[in-house]
C-alpha cells in the first residue's frame, strides 16, 4: 500500500441496499481504521445525521468534528472525525475556494441559483457531494480546521444509485467540453478509479439484497471502479452447529433430553417450554438454511467477504467498537 | 387520551401521554373494502419492504372485488415475476390468476419514457424534437436524482384521470420512490413551482427573450460567474433548453399542483411503512408529522419484518443465566447434547431481547404518535416468489 498521507488519503466508499446497515458498517470501518492508528474522516452525504446518532454526539455541521478515538491496542490511537456534507454549503465553499466569488456567491443565492443548483439542476448535487469528498481525500490540504487524513470513509448512497453517484463527474465532463468544471470532474473520476479508492458493498443474507449486491458489483466493474469487500451484515447467531440444525429439522431431538439438561441448568422445564424452545430453533434452522444458500451466492461474487453479527441490543457506541474489532480481526482494517 | 392533559402539551402529545398504551390496530381490510378509498400511497425509507407491501395490498384488494392498478417504482425482477409478469414497464399489464370478481394490473414507472411522453404531448413535433435531443434534457430525464419524484406524481395524475374517464380502475396503489429523503415525493410540486416562479429561470430566459426589464447589475454578475464556472457552451445549452421548455413548464406545474390536491383529498390513504429499527421508525415519524402538516390523509403505520415473540415465559436473563451454567459444566466438550441445549437457550435469549427491543421502539413511536393505527407484520423466512406468497403477506397485513 502506498504511504497514504503523501499521496492523499485512502478512500473507502461504503454502499448497500437500504436497511442493510450501511451507515453502521461505515462507522465500524472508520473506527477499525482509527484503532489501527490512522486518522480517519467519516463523511455522510444524505442529510440524515446518522453518524451523530450512532456516536451519540450533537448533529454534525459542515465542518470536520472529532467524534471518537480508536482503541489503539497499546499502539498509536487514531482519531476519528465526522463530516456532514450538504450540497448548499459545498457549493458556497467551492465558489469561495476556486473562484473567489465573495459577492457573486451572494448574488447567486439571491437569484435562487444556489437552490436551483442543489435541488433541481441535473446532477449538480452529486457533483458537489463527490467534489467535497475528493477535496477531503486529496494530498496537501491546507486551511483552517482541515487536516490531512490517512483514510476517508464515505457513507455513500445506496447500491442502486452508487455507480451513477460516483460516475456523475464523467457525465458532467461530457456535458462541459472545456473549462474548470471539466478539469475538476476529470480529477475526481481519476481518484474514484484509482488504487486509492475501495468500494465496499454491505448486504444481508437475503435474496433481494444479495441480488442487488451482485447487480451493483457488475455495474461498478463495468464502470471501472475498484471494488473492496462485500460486508455481510446482521448475521444470525451461530451457536447451533450444522449437526444440531439438521437434527432439529428432521425432528431427531429428544425433548426429554433437553428437559434434563434444562433441569441441570436450574430451569424447571415443562413440556410447553421445551416444545417452545424447539419450535424457535426449527424456525431458526429454516432461516439459517436460507442464509447458507445466500452465502454461497455471495462467495461466487469473487470479492473478499467479511461477516458481522446481528447485535441483539442494536448498534450503539459499544456495539460499534465490537463490530470494529471484528473487522480488524477479519483483516478489513 | 384525556382532553385535560397538562398545559403546554397542545402542539404535540407529550411522551408520557401514551406510555404503556399500545397503538390502535390498523384495519387493512376495512380500508381496502371502503369504496371511497381511491388511492393508497405506501411511503417510507428504503429496504422496509415497501414494494412488496404495495403489491400484496393491491392483490388483496383485487381479490376482495376491487379493480386495482399498482404503480411500482423500482421492483425487483423477482417481484414482477411473482405477479406472473416477466418485465414490468410503463403500461399497466394484467396480472393473471387473480381470484374473484376484481382485477389487478401492474406497471413500473419508466421515468424517461413518461417524461418524453409529456414533452411529445405538449409541444409541437418540431419543438419536441428540439427538446428531446438537448443534452440537458437527456441528462435531466434519464439519470439524475429528483426526476423520479416528479414523474411518479405525473404518472399518478395520468392514471387517475384515465381511470376516472373510462372507469378502468377504482383503486390505485402507489409505491413511492426510494428517496434519500422520503419527503421528496411530497416536495416535488412545491419545488417545481418555486423553481418556475423563481428569478433564476427568468434570468436564464432573459437573453433569449431580448432586452428584459430584469436586467440589473446583479444579472451581469451572475451570468459572468456562471460562464466562468460552467463554460459558455454549457450555459448556452442550458438557455436553449429552458427556452424550449418554457411553454411546457406551465402545464407541468398545473398538473403537479392538481396531483398534490388529489393526494390531500378524502379518497386518498397514506400508509407509512417501516421496519422495527430506529432509523426506519425515525423516518416514519418524520413522515407522519409531515403528512399531518400538509393535511394529507394518513391511514396508518405498517411495521414489517417484526420478530415473532417466543413461546413461554422464560425471560432472556433467565435463559442466559442457564446458558452460562450449562457452558461452565461442559468445559470444552463440544458437540455433546448439552451444548445443543445451551445453544437453544442462547437462541431464546437472543430472540427475546430482539422482541423486547422492537416492542420498546414501537411503544416509543406510539407514545409520540398515539393516534396512528398500526399493523405489525411478522418477518417471513424467505422472499416472495409467487401470488401465493403475496397472498400470505396480504393475510398477515390484515392481522391474519
Amino acid at each position: 500500500m502506498p504511504t497514504p498521507t503523501r499521496s492523499g488519503a485512502q478512500l473507502h466508499v461504503v454502499t448497500g441496499k437500504g436497511g442493510t446497515g450501511k451507515t453502521t458498517v461505515a462507522a465500524a470501518l472508520a473506527l477499525a481504521l482509527a484503532s489501527r492508528g490512522q486518522d480517519v474522516l467519516l463523511c455522510e452525504v444524505e442529510g440524515r445525521q446518522g453518524i451523530a446518532r450512532l456516536f451519540d454526539v450533537d448533529p454534525l455541521p459542515y465542518a470536520e468534528r472529532r467524534i471518537a478515538v480508536g482503541t489503539g491496542n497499546g499502539e498509536k490511537q487514531g482519531a476519528l472525525y465526522g463530516l456532514h456534507i450538504d450540497p448548499e454549503s459545498a457549493l458556497l465553499e467551492y465558489l469561495a475556494m476556486y473562484y473567489k466569488l465573495g459577492r457573486a456567491g451572494k448574488a447567486l443565492d439571491r437569484f435562487g441559483v444556489i437552490e436551483f443548483a442543489t435541488t433541481l439542476a441535473p446532477g449538480v448535487r452529486d457533483v458537489l457531494l463527490t467534489g467535497k469528498v475528493y477535496e477531503a481525500a486529496k494530498p496537501g490540504r491546507r486551511g483552517k480546521d482541515v487536516r490531512q487524513y490517512d483514510a476517508v470513509v464515505l457513507d455513500a448512497p445506496p447500491t442502486g444509485r452508487i455507480a451513477q453517484f460516483l460516475g456523475v463527474n464523467s457525465e458532467l465532463a461530457g456535458l462541459a467540453k472545456v473549462g474548470p468544471i471539466k478539469s475538476q470532474a476529470d480529477q475526481v473520476m481519476k481518484l474514484f478509479r484509482s488504487q486509492r479508492t475501495r468500494i465496499h458493498l454491505v448486504t444481508v443474507l437475503e435474496e433481494m439484497p444479495v441480488q442487488e449486491t451482485a447487480d451493483g458489483i457488475e455495474e461498478l466493474r463495468d464502470h471501472g471502479f475498484p471494488l473492496g469487500s462485500v460486508v455481510v451484515n446482521l448475521v444470525r447467531p451461530q451457536d447451533l452447529g450444522a449437526d444440531d440444525l439438521a437434527a432439529l429439522t428432521s425432528g431427531d431431538v429428544e425433548p426429554a433430553a433437553v428437559a434434563t439438561d434444562l433441569k441441570a441448568a436450574g430451569i424447571e422445564a415443562d413440556d410447553a417450554l421445551v416444545e417452545g424452545l424447539l419450535a424457535e430453533a426449527r424456525d431458526h434452522a429454516v432461516r439459517r438454511a436460507l442464509e447458507d444458500s445466500q452465502r454461497e451466492l455471495v462467495a461466487q461474487l469473487d470479492v473478499p467477504t467479511v461477516e458481522l453479527p446481528r447485535l441483539p441490543g442494536g448498534a450503539d457506541l459499544g456495539g460499534l467498537y465490537e463490530l470494529a474489532g471484528s473487522l480488524c480481526e477479519q483483516g478489513m482494517a | 387520551m384525556s382532553p385535560q392533559s397538562s398545559a403546554g402539551n397542545r402542539a404535540r402529545v407529550g411522551p408520557l401521554a401514551g406510555a404503556g398504551s399500545t397503538a390502535p390496530v390498523l384495519d387493512v381490510d376495512a380500508l381496502l373494502d371502503d369504496r371511497d378509498t381511491g388511492i393508497i400511497v405506501c411511503c417510507g425509507s428504503g429496504g422496509v419492504g415497501k414494494t412488496t407491501t404495495s403489491a400484496a395490498l393491491a392483490l388483496r384488494a383485487a381479490e376482495r372485488g376491487r379493480k386495482v392498478v399498482v404503480l411500482t417504482i423500482d421492483p425487483a425482477r423477482r417481484l414482477a415475476q411473482s405477479m406472473g409478469i416477466e418485465e414490468l414497464d410503463n403500461t399497466p399489464r394484467p396480472v393473471p390468476d387473480v381470484a374473484g370478481e376484481g382485477s389487478l394490473d401492474a406497471m413500473m414507472l419508466d421515468m424517461k419514457r413518461t417524461f418524453d411522453e409529456v414533452v411529445e404531448s405538449q409541444a409541437s413535433p418540431e419543438k419536441a424534437q428540439q427538446i428531446l435531443t438537448n443534452p440537458f434534457y437527456v441528462a435531466l430525464s434519464s439519470s439524475f436524482a429528483g426526476t423520479q419524484e416528479y414523474m411518479a406524481m405525473e404518472k399518478l395524475g395520468q392514471i387517475h384521470a384515465a381511470a376516472r374517464a373510462d372507469d378502468t380502475y377504482d383503486l390505485i396503489v402507489v409505491d413511492t420512490p426510494p428517496s434519500r429523503s422520503a419527503l421528496d415525493f411530497l416536495d416535488a410540486p412545491e419545488r417545481l413551482s418555486r423553481f418556475l416562479d423563481g428569478r433564476f429561470i427568468r434570468l436564464l430566459l432573459a437573453p433569449a427573450k431580448g432586452p428584459a426589464k430584469l436586467m440589473t447589475a446583479g444579472v451581469g454578475l451572475v451570468t459572468n460567474a456562471m460562464t466562468r464556472i460552467l463554460g459558455a457552451q454549457v450555459l448556452r445549452d442550458m438557455q436553449t433548453f429552458v427556452a424550449a421548455f418554457d411553454t411546457l413548464f406551465g402545464g407541468f406545474r398545473q398538473r403537479a399542483q392538481k396531483t398534490f390536491e388529489l393526494l390531500q383529498a378524502d379518497g386518498t390513504a397514506f400508509l407509512v411503512v417501516a421496519a422495527p429499527e430506529p432509523d426506519a421508525l425515525r423516518e416514519a415519524a418524520y413522515f407522519v408529522e409531515r403528512l399531518s402538516e400538509d393535511r394529507m390523509p394518513l391511514a396508518g403505520l405498517v411495521v414489517n419484518r417484526a420478530t415473532a415473540p417466543p413461546e413461554g415465559s422464560l425471560s432472556a436473563d433467565e435463559a442466559m443465566a442457564a446458558y452460562e451454567r450449562l457452558s461452565r459444566r461442559e468445559d470444552g466438550a463440544d458437540d455433546s447434547p448439552v451444548s445443543r441445549t445451551a445453544g437453544l437457550l442462547r437462541l431464546h435469549a437472543d430472540r427475546s431481547r430482539l422482541v423486547e427491543r422492537e416492542r420498546g421502539l414501537r411503544t416509543r413511536f406510539a407514545a409520540a404518535h398515539p393516534q396512528v393505527p398500526t399493523a405489525v407484520v411478522p418477518a417471513l423466512a424467505g422472499d416472495v416468489h409467487d401470488l401465493d406468497g403475496l397472498r400470505d403477506v396480504g393475510h398477515l397485513l390484515s392481522g391474519g
